[in-house]
């Protein structure tokens, strides 16, 4: 094969998918490099599916609204496969009166930022949800927030990527990444070397090792998060949902499951039964995800539990995503540290990057998320 | 697996066959049709075709149905079955109700 193309992307995670749509769509030739065996293999296939605008950072937010005024709604009939997208709005839960302050600050930063965003009392939230516990004393409500399937939604970019040309290669693990002449240019594989006039680094914390062999270092952790999901159940809700502290956050899918994720709270200091890009579940992280869900949701105590797993999620130090061009490696665009809120941004992320690749700027503003914000402390 | 795999590679079009209705996952009702087109859309994993199809994702987990389905991706690839890695099993063992799952002692 040929192992020239415009744009080379390392990590097939549902950034790098997308990325390769819009540029494949645009005529750019584009080869994605994936280590594991299966494509959007990482955070892509492992996220509660939240197509969300509420709660983020203002410096994040105009990417996520941008996206679900734009591009979500269409998204389906673009890709030609059923992406699961419902923009049926999201609930935060509240219990108490320290919850209702927890979620009233979240809403007036929103509100600052021009998003619909408001809080409602229990009569209107039982109006919205009518399976929540009398215990719900309030939410947040962002009506034009929802959900989505990340599995098919990150499946259905690379399929019609690959329609479009992009070429995908799974278990191929980078190792370098090598300027010449001061330009990024080539990206050394175990097995092969690739070339490209930009390389577009997008594998989650994996980001970090490849990032390092051209001496850029972005302030990131990862941490584990663990989502269950249930057997199918009669229709109930559309919303997606959360709560104030965030003991768990979820949705109904259109196969009828519930897909709930969440954490046990000591992820940072427990030990990690994981390996490389295989995550491991702990004993003790469903079942905790359980009790807080039976505690909003009294009637779902028998809903079977058919399967649990894990991801990694890349925690930026200062919780919004890495995204843009370098100044000190011309010719690289990275897209990691997504701390969570990586699924719900992609097609825009992956809109923009290609934009930003091929015209040299964006038309949403994303020079807040430049790598260049880190600064030391003094 | 953990071979270097080319996802352009040619494995030549979709051609249906009088067998593609029969149902092979019985929990969540995919059809033998509906996997085969799943490869030539570029499944060509377990993993990316339970995520993609849900096929052996139901009650069962793939109990049933996992060995038919591989069988049939292989064909469909031009591979040896033991080629394809099988997909992760996971917790729990048996499907579980929340009240159970999620008791402790204590709480």
């Amino acid at each position: 094969m040929n192992n020239k193309a415009d744009v080379v992307i390392v990590g097939g995670g549902i950034i790098g998918c997308a990325t390769a749509y819009y540029l494949t769509k645009r005529g750019k030739s584009v080869i994605v490099l994936e280590v594991s065996d299966n494509i959007g293999n990482g955070g892509s296939s492992r996220n509660g599916g939240g197509v969300r605008q509420s709660g983020r950072d203002p410096r994040e937010l105009p990417l996520a609204m941008y996206g679900i005024k734009n591009l979500w709604p269409t998204l389906s009939e673009e890709l030609e496969s059923d992406c699961e997208y419902h923009k049926e709005g999201n609930l935060r839960l509240g219990k108490t009166e320290k919850h209702m302050q927890i979620l009233q600050g979240l809403t007036d930063r929103a509100v600052a930022c021009g998003l619909d965003v408001k809080m409602i009392k229990a009569k209107e939230v039982k109006e919205i949800n009518p399976y929540l516990s009398d215990e719900v004393i309030g939410a947040s409500w962002c009506p034009t927030d929802g959900h989505a399937n990340p599995m098919k939604t990150t499946l259905a970019f690379y399929r019609k990527a690959r329609m479009q040309g992009a070429h995908f290669i799974t278990g191929e693990k980078v190792k370098t990444l090598k300027k010449v002449k001061g330009r990024l240019k080539k990206v050394v594989t175990s097995a092969n070397v690739y070339e490209a006039d930009y390389v577009l680094v997008a594998a989650g914390y994996d980001s970090r090792d490849i990032l390092a062999t051209v001496g850029i270092d972005i302030p990131m952790h990862k941490e584990l998060m663990e989502c269950l999901v249930t057997e199918a159940e009669p229709h109930m809700f559309n919303q997606m949902l959360g709560t104030a502290e965030a003991d768990f956050y979820g949705h109904q899918s259109n196969h009828g499951s519930f897909v709930f994720g969440g954490s046990s709270g000591l992820e940072l200091d427990n030990s990690d039964a994981g390996t490389t890009n295989a995550p491991g579940s702990s004993s003790i992280t469903a079942s905790c995800i359980c009790r807080g869900i039976m505690k909003y949701f009294p009637d779902l105590q028998d809903a079977k539990i058919v399967r649990t797993w894990a991801g990694y999620i890349d925690i930026c130090k200062d919780g919004v995503p890495v995204l843009g061009f370098v100044d000190e490696v011309p010719g690289l665009v990275v897209a990691c540290a997504f701390t969570g809120h990586g699924f719900g941004i992609a097609p825009a992320v992956g809109e923009q990057l290609a934009m930003l690749i091929i015209d040299g700027k964006t038309t949403v503003d994303i020079s807040k998320l430049r790598y260049d914000r880190f600064k030391a402390k003094i | 697996m953990n071979a270097v795999s080319d996802r352009s590679k040619d494995i030549g079009p979709f051609i249906p066959a009088a067998d593609d209705d029969m149902i092979i996952c019985r929990c969540e009702e995919i059809t033998k049709g509906e996997i085969r087109k799943a490869v030539h859309d570029g499944m060509w994993t377990l993993t990316e075709l339970r995520r993609y199809l849900r096929a052996g994702m139901g009650l069962c987990q793939g109990q049933t149905c996992l060995k038919m389905v591989k069988e049939i991706m292989a064909r469909e690839l031009g591979v040896s079955p033991n080629e394809l890695e099988s997909a992760t099993s996971r917790a729990p063992m048996r499907p579980t109700e929340m009240k159970i799952m999620g008791k402790e002692e204590g709480r």
